[in-house]
């Protein structure tokens, strides 16, 4: 029998190199973010205090959307000569195949939020009165958050016929909870107030959903 | 498994898709190395009958037995499959290609990815992506994919399709090489003509139901 961590390490090693080639989903979505970075700045003159308010709500909204860009191409590339047929013909465990998927977009998400973190900071003349460094946690646990579930409902929209807009439905209202943790949890750290209740909740999350969907994904892989 | 026994047996197997009936109680039992050419006109029931077979299609009622067991996972790294479509990634080279799907068989040695490329007749050293491939040489690719386990059991679904005369020829010979080896190979196929000669038996299919086994070409009575 394969091992599973050697499965997860190729299949995430074949996308990464896969990415690396087509650049479908880096391009997408930092284009995507780019847009929604100017077109915020356009909308709102805000003051620094003002800022550091709204500016958690807007980076996570930019960043959500730009993540349902990439998540839908993970899957996309699999359908693409029935190529997810190959897997589930294999002796290959369907959680190593969901997991490689994950970490993939985690990586994807997380190149974007560093390249768009920058822009945001000078975009909004941001400077975080609370320990800046949490925002490193909040970034990989709400962003965690994102893609696993976001992995998780791409592969169940698959086989459905407008799974562009599938995804969205199915993926933003049973994120409200980590998206609330994220943006309070952000704001919270660039007014100097605490954040710790907001991590703990993302946290939590985390773990249910990422436990929920190991659990799941078998059936919704083999799901005719 | 006694010499008697059946490698692959199928009892009272019917499919539906909503109301249409795919499989309508196909019985049979096949015996090792054997090469089985499945024929019948498009909607006769093979595909499904070959996906049902590689564990990618469940079967509304009846029982599938591969090598004595019914749990197609308990078997499938004896099983190669081969689909309509490549089950290749366009963007990455037949070796890359090979060399992924190898990890998920747990196969550590590099040379095997080589050895079946190399077997149907295609240069492992070529390094252009798949998707420059001509139609021909992705079929080729795709049988060295199904080869890549050394399987027992073989199952083709097209394999010839769009493939040049002298290319399907060679396709033949090696499935008669590999079936003289002692495996069982089962070819749906619309090109019956080339397994003339090559094949052991020619199972006939007709409305989701197996209407004749028969050495020969010729249709059996009742055929439309």
């Amino acid at each position: 029998m394969p091992a599973p961590t050697g499965i997860t390490r190729a299949t995430l090693l074949k996308d990464l190199r896969l990415e690396w080639r087509s650049k479908d989903a880096i391009n997408s979505m930092l284009f995507f973010s780019l847009l929604v970075v100017v077109v915020f700045s356009f909308s709102f003159d805000p003051n620094a205090e003002e800022s550091r308010r709204i500016a958690g709500g807007l980076i996570w909204v930019a960043f959500l959307f730009a993540a349902v860009v990439a998540l839908n191409q993970t899957w996309a590339r699999e359908l693409r000569n029935q190529v997810l047929d190959a897997y589930r013909v294999s002796p290959a465990p369907a959680n190593s195949l969901f997991l490689a998927k994950a970490i993939g977009n985690f990586i994807f998400v997380s190149v974007l939020e560093a390249l768009m973190t920058p822009l945001f900071i000078i975009f909004y003349q941001l400077r975080a009165l609370g320990p800046a460094w949490q925002l490193l946690i909040v970034a990989a646990l709400g962003t965690w958050a994102l893609v696993v579930n976001g992995t998780f409902f791409a592969a169940m929209s698959l086989r459905t016929r407008s799974r562009e807009i599938m995804l969205p439905l199915l993926l933003f209202p049973i994120s409200i909870p980590a998206i609330l943790g994220m943006v309070q949890a952000t704001t919270a750290i660039l007014t100097g107030e605490g954040a710790r209740v907001w991590i703990a909740l993302l946290l939590s999350y985390d773990l249910v959903f990422t436990t929920a969907c190991l659990l799941l994904f078998e059936t919704v892989l083999n799901a005719e | 498994m006694t010499e008697t026994t059946p490698v692959v047996a199928v009892s009272n197997l019917i499919k539906q898709f909503g109301r249409f009936a795919a499989l309508r109680g196909v019985s049979a039992e096949f015996s090792s190395g054997k090469l089985y050419g499945i024929l019948g006109d498009n909607g006769a029931g093979k595909t499904t009958l070959l996906r049902t077979l590689a564990g990618l299609t469940r079967p509304t009622s009846g029982q599938v037995t591969i090598l004595g067991a019914q749990k197609f996972h308990d078997v499938c790294h004896q099983v190669g499959y081969m689909a309509h479509p490549s089950l290749l990634y366009d963007e990455m080279s037949g070796l890359e290609n090979l060399a992924y799907f190898a990890h998920l068989y747990g196969i550590t040695d590099a040379s095997r990815c080589a050895e079946a490329i190399r077997a149907v007749g295609l240069d492992p050293g070529l390094t252009r992506p798949v998707g420059q491939y001509s139609q021909g040489m992705r079929q080729r690719m795709s049988l060295a994919r199904a080869l890549l386990n050394d399987p027992k059991i073989l199952l083709l679904d097209e394999p010839f399709s769009n493939v040049d005369a002298h290319s399907a020829t060679d396709m033949v010979r090696l499935l008669t090489h590999i079936r003289d080896a002692g495996k069982t190979i089962f070819v749906v196929t619309h090109q019956a003509a080339l397994l003339e000669g090559a094949a052991d038996e020619f199972v006939w299919m007709q409305d989701g139901l197996i209407i004749g086994r028969i050495h020969g070409l010729k249709p059996p009575e009742g055929t439309d």
